[in-house]
Order: C-alpha cells, then structure tokens, then sequence
C-alpha cells in the first residue's frame, strides 16, 4: 500500500472531542500530505469549525482520546502559538476584531515571532511583502492602518485571514468557510489568493458548506463529515454529488452507524 | 528681547542663593527658593501657606476620597530641592528626549529651569509668548494675575493646590495672541533629581480668540529609586474659538507621590482636548475640572493609565456646563495588573441654563489579574433641559477569543498580551490626531510593558 510518509502530513487519527458534556467530534481520522488541497463539507452543526480550532489549539474544547501529528511530531500538547510557529495556520470561519491593533501592526509581530531571537524584521522588507500579497488579494493598502477586522464587512474579514496566510506560509492551512459572506468577484480574489499558495511544500484543508468554492479551489480529496465522523471520502466529483443530493443519505448514514457503537 | 537663543544664565535669578540646607516642606516655605519672586506674589504665598495649614488632611469618609489610600499622603519625607550641580544639569539634560520638532521648549528639574529652546522668531513677532513663569509673573503681571489659579480646586485637593500655591517657584507660562496658530507643539519637561526632593510643576496657558496651540508636558525621574513629590497645577484659558490640545505624560519614577490639579475654562466655540497618560507614581491622583463657559464649546477629556505591582491612580472629574450647547466627552481607561489599584470619580454637572448639552463620560477598566482592583463612581447632576448624557464603567478582562486569534498566528502570549492592551488603550490616544505626539505615547507605554517583563 503507498503510503505518505509521516514526515509530510498533517494527520489525524481517532480524534474525539468534547464541550461540556457533549461530544461533537466523535472519532474522526484525516490525512493531509504536503502537496494536497482537501475539502471537508458537510451541514452545520456536523463539527467542522470544532475539528479547526481543535487543531489550533483552542482551549475549550477537550480532546479526550486520538492524536495530532504534524510531520510527524504529536502538537497535541503545544501552546496555540508553538503550532502556528510550527507551520500550522487556521483561517477563521468567525475572525475576531482585535480594537486598537493596525493589521500591520500585527502580521509585524506575526512575522516577527517566526524569525531566530536577536533578529529584527526590517521594515522597508516587511512592507514591500505586505503590499505585495495586499495587491494580490485587491486590498486597499489603507487597510494596513485600521484595526484588525474591526468595522470589517464579511468579505473584508475572509480577504484579511488569507493576506494573513499569504504572509505567514504556513506548512498546513486550514480554511473554516473562507467562502461564506463573500459575494463573487471576492470569491474569485480569494480563491486565487489560496490556488497561488498551493505547491508541493504545504497542506491545505478547506471547509465549506456550499460546493461552490471547489469550483474555483480544485481539491485533491473530498471528505464528508457528519455528526462528528468523516462518513465519506472521494475525488473531486464527490462535491457535485453533495451538490445535487444533499447530505440526508448520509445523515441516515450516520444513525445506522451510530447504533452498533450504542449496542 | 535677548532670548532667541537657549541659555543657561537666565536660569540664575538674581538672589537665588548658590547654596541652601534642604528643609522639609513640611517646616514651610523657603525663603531661599521664594527669593527671586516679587513681593505681592511672595505674600499670597504666605497666605496659601496659612491656608495649607488650617485645611483638614484628606479622610476617606469625604467623598473626594472614597477609595483613596490616604495614607499614601505623608508628606513628611519631602524636603525643598537643592541646586543641581553643573554635572547634574548636563545628565538632565542628556536624558530629555521627546519630540523631534518643536515650537519651543523648557526643561526643568527640581524646579530649576535647565534649558530653554526659544520659539522662532515668527512667533515670537506675532506675539506668542513662552517663558519661565517666574519671568511671567514679573513681565506679564496682569495676564498672570487674572488667570493664575483662578479656578478653585473643587475636587478634593484644596489642600495640595494651597500647598502649591505657596511653594510654586517656576514653570511654564504660554500665551497666543488671538487668531495664531502655533503648529508645532510646545514640549516641556518637568524631571524629579534629589532624593526626597519635591516639584511644584505649574503651567498656564491662555489661548487668546481663535488661536490654536499643543503643549505636550513630561514628568519624569531622573533616579529610578529615589523618592520624590509632586505637586502640580495646570491651568488651560481657551479663548473664543480658540483650539487647545494639552497632552501630559506623567512617567514618574515608581517611588513618587503625585498630585496633579488640572482646570480648564472653555469660552464659546472653542475647543480643549486634553490626554493624561499616567504610567508612574506610587500614588498618583489626578484632578480635572472642565467648565464650558460660552455657548458651543467643546472639551474632549481623555486618559489612560497603566498600572502595576502596588501603583494606585486616583482620577476626579467634573465636567461642569455652564452654557447651552455645549459639549463634553470623557473617555479614560485603565490597565491594571497584580495588585495595582485605580478609582475614578466623575461627575458631569449641567447648569440650570445650559440646555442643549451633549455630556459623554466613559470609563473602561482592564483588569490583567485577579488582586487589581477598580472602582468607578460615575455621577450626573442635569439641572437643563434638552440634555443628551451618557456614562458608563465597565472593567472587564482581555477577551479570550481576541487572545486565541493572536496566538493562533504564532505571536507569544505575552507579546500577545501587550498588543490587546495597547490596542485598548490605543482608541484613546488616537483620538489626538498627532502623529509624532502618538507615536511618543505609544513608545512611553510599551516602555513600560518592558518595564515590566524585565522585573
Ligand atoms: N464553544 C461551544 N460551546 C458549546 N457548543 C459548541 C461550541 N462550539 C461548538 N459547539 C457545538 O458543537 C457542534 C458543532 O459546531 P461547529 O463545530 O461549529 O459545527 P460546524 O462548523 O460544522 O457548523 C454544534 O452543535 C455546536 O452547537
Ligand atoms: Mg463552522
């Protein structure tokens, strides 16, 4: 069997985890090696934004059993910011507004903390890149002086969290609903910004609802998740199916597979 | 006039001793410091001495005081400051550095004028006036006269203004005739030296009709250990039309005891903005009487602490409307870590005939640990009608999911830390639109997280 060796992939393996009581990821294992853009779709509710911030390491969810590895090393136990260091970055399906914070401001610091200690960024450098991936994204360069997401429409927001991407390089890439709340013409500019970040050095894993961001993001994979468990995995063309049926089969799926766990 | 140039020999009033013993202030006056000031001015400051003696020390059952650390108050410690020696002068000196490019400048230390940067001599033509106060008391008796203190200090401090009053011996006196406008800012420096030493740090500025002018003032120590006092007063007189941006960064050493007593008299369209950044002191206690004399006046009150370790910041307020639409907006915030402590009492007072006010007044609290502690006692007192106010205090803690966004870029919990606070307090100080003023700030309070990080 050909297999990605551990060195190039973020994988995931049984993961459950829980809120409160409740347990929303329910034994869920993915693979994403270095060079592949997958795609997890499935209805709301079913964990997808969970399973992100899991990744990142937000600390209110409890990951009571699986494992996290990331090129072969487990990052269940790293701060959130030794991940991001580490070349884990998550796009926001809700970015907060940070007030009183430039963007340049901040991606400054971002950048910053990735350099060896005593090295300082050399701002006529950090600017020349910043304009650069602002051009690419088709963002005002007045942006860089307002503060981070505040007063942000939706399509702003999702524009800011892939310049944050383009900036930072990450090694894997997670991308929570990048699509929602953008109309067309900004669904175009940050599927480009996305398809220019795709190569052979980085891992990307999109989550949508809808299949119509995979019309501009070709993914290599396309899992299903549902009620916490990936219930399907396929090529491309699995997203048009979804398109067309619905995630209801699956659904039923679920409640069939979730009898014998009970028995 | 023999002052286009900076110069030292004016510094030495003819009189002032080359020598004095350092008395406690609490023995009362000194001769020796007083002795270059006129007679008139020397008798009502026996007279603010006698009034210094026969008030009460404050008591936290007095509203004024709720929530203060009275305690804090000894005064018996303090003596009067010495002669700085040549050498001394030279480091002071050294040490005094602000903005890039100013109108003017003084730099004091102990109350001893050290340097002064003369304003150019455009200004100086069209009649701005920026001198020693001690030379202004002299020069420009009858503009001193009328406005010198001419606000009582209603909020608590009656006592430390008449103690000001007494021991005052120099500071800053600035004047814009009407219809100028001084571009750059008017940068002072007040430095604390000896040990035990106090200041009695004074600043008038009268803005005559339609001029506009910045004075950005810093209070700093010299010694990072040495105990000291601070007693300061400054008066803001906004003239018809007249815009004034008063900015004062108090960077006391961590061993001073502060006073600050701030009025300002707005007259009709006119319009005073004034920040206070107070990251020093142990005890530092601001006081701010704002009064909206003439027919659509503004004043914008702003400030933001920071405070650590044990730093108690004492803020009182009134914003009195004394005429129809006017208006006032304050906005003060504070970060507080470990067992740092800040009280803010306002009130906004609108006057029976000033309707037609729009009176703002916000304070938010940042609480960084569990032991620091807020107190908020916002008040109203609306006499008008057609009155639009608003208060609130809020303390809250740095938000979780803000944190989360920032780590998640790879950025280091405590870098992260620094740049939400920042970030809060920054809404405040942006709102001086003074890009190299800003800037200074900005550079003052993360000296201060590095302060911090290095403990
Ligand atoms: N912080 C939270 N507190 C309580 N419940 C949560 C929290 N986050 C997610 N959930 C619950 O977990 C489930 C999955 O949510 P989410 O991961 O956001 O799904 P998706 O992104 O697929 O729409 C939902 O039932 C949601 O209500
Ligand atoms: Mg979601």
């Amino acid at each position: 069997m050909f297999c990605v060796p551990q060195m190039s992939q973020l994988s995931i393996t049984n993961l459950r985890v829980s809120i409160g009581e409740q347990e929303i990821i329910r034994g869920l294992s993915l693979a994403i090696p270095k060079g592949e853009v997958h795609a997890i779709m499935g209805p709301n509710g079913s964990g997808k934004s969970t399973l992100a911030k899991v990744l990142a390491g937000h600390p209110d969810y409890k990951v009571t059993s699986g494992e996290i590895l990331m090129d072969g090393e487990n990052i269940m136990e790293l701060a959130p910011d030794e991940r991001a260091r580490k070349g884990l970055f998550l796009a926001f399906q809700y970015p907060s507004e940070i007030p009183g914070v430039t963007i340049a401001n901040f991606l400054r610091a971002a950048v910053q903390a990735r350099m060896p200690e005593g090295e300082e960024l050399e701002a006529t450098d950090y600017y020349a890149r910043l304009y650069e991936k602002m051009d690419l994204l088709e963002m005002d360069r007045s942006f860089t002086s307002r503060s981070v997401n505040e007063g942000f429409s939706g399509g702003e927001k999702k524009r800011n969290e892939i310049l944050q991407l383009a900036m930072l390089e990450p090694k894997y890439a997670v991308l929570d609903e990048t699509d929602s709340g953008l109309d067309i013409d900004a669904l175009k500019v940050v599927a480009h910004g996305v398809n220019v970040m795709r190569g052979p050095g980085r891992g990307i894993l999109v989550i949508t609802h809808y299949q119509r961001l995979l019309d501009y993001i070709i993914p290599d994979h396309v899992h299903v998740m549902v009620q916490g468990r990936i219930v399907r995995s396929g090529g491309k063309e699995l997203a048009l199916e979804l398109e067309e049926k619905g995630y209801e089969s699956y659904e039923e799926v679920k409640t069939t597979a979730r009898e014998p766990a009970l028995a | 006039m023999t002052n286009h140039t900076a110069v030292l020999d004016e510094v030495m009033e003819p009189g002032t001793p080359q020598e004095y013993s350092e008395p406690a202030i609490l023995s009362g006056p000194s001769e020796a410091r007083a002795a270059g000031l006129p007679a008139w001015f020397r008798e009502q400051q026996s007279a603010a001495w006698a009034k210094f003696e026969s008030l009460p020390f404050p008591n936290r059952k007095d509203q004024p005081w709720r929530f203060s650390n009275v305690n804090a108050l000894d005064l018996s410690p303090f003596v009067h400051s010495t002669r700085l020696s040549e050498k001394e002068r030279e480091e002071i000196l050294d040490l005094s550095t602000g903005l890039k490019e100013v109108a003017g400048r003084l730099i004091f230390a102990d109350d001893q004028l050290l340097r002064r940067d003369p304003l150019p001599e455009k200004l100086l033509k069209s009649g701005v006036i920026l001198k020693p106060l001690e030379r202004a008391i002299i020069e420009h008796e009858d503009l001193f006269r009328r406005h010198f203190m001419a606000q009582p200090a209603a909020l608590g401090s009656a006592k430390f203004a008449a103690l000001h009053e007494a021991f005052v011996t120099s500071g800053t006196f600035v004047y814009v005739p009407r219809g100028v406008e001084v571009e750059l800012p008017i940068e002072i420096f007040h430095w604390l030296h000896g040990e035990n030493a106090s200041v009695f740090p004074h600043t008038l500025l009268i803005a005559d009709e339609l001029s506009k002018v910045t004075v950005l003032e810093h209070f700093r120590s010299a010694h990072p250990n040495r105990a000291g006092f601070a007693c300061g007063v400054n008066d803001l007189v906004v003239g018809r039309g007249a815009k004034v941006n008063y900015i004062c960064a108090q960077n006391w050493n961590e061993k001073t005891l502060a006073i600050q007593i701030n009025a300002t008299t707005a007259a009709r369209e006119s319009s005073a903005l004034s920040l206070n950044v107070h990251l020093g002191g142990n005890y530092s206690r601001f006081e701010s009487l704002s009064r909206l004399i003439g027919e659509g006046a503004r004043s914008d009150l702003l400030a933001v602490s920071v405070a650590h370790g044990a730093q108690e910041f004492d803020a009182r307020t009134l914003q009195d409307h004394a005429s129809p639409h006017t208006t006032s907006d304050l906005l003060y915030k504070n970060a507080l870590t470990d067992s740092a402590k800040s009280t803010f009492g306002g009130l906004i007072r609108v006057e029976p005939h000033a309707h037609f006010t729009d009176a703002y007044q916000t304070v938010r609290n940042l609480l960084l640990s569990d032991d620091a502690e807020a107190n908020s006692m916002p008040g109203l007192e609306i006499l008008a009608d057609n009155v639009k106010c608003s208060h609130g205090a809020t303390s809250g803690q740095l938000s979780e999911d803000e944190m989360f966004y920032l780590l998640s870029r790879g950025i280091p919990a405590a870098i992260a830390k620094q740049l939400l606070v920042a970030g809060f307090l920054n809404e405040v100080v942006d709102r001086l639109s003074h890009p190299a003023i800003t800037d200074l700030i900005h550079g003052l309070i993360e000296a201060k997280f590095q302060l911090r990080s290095r403990e």
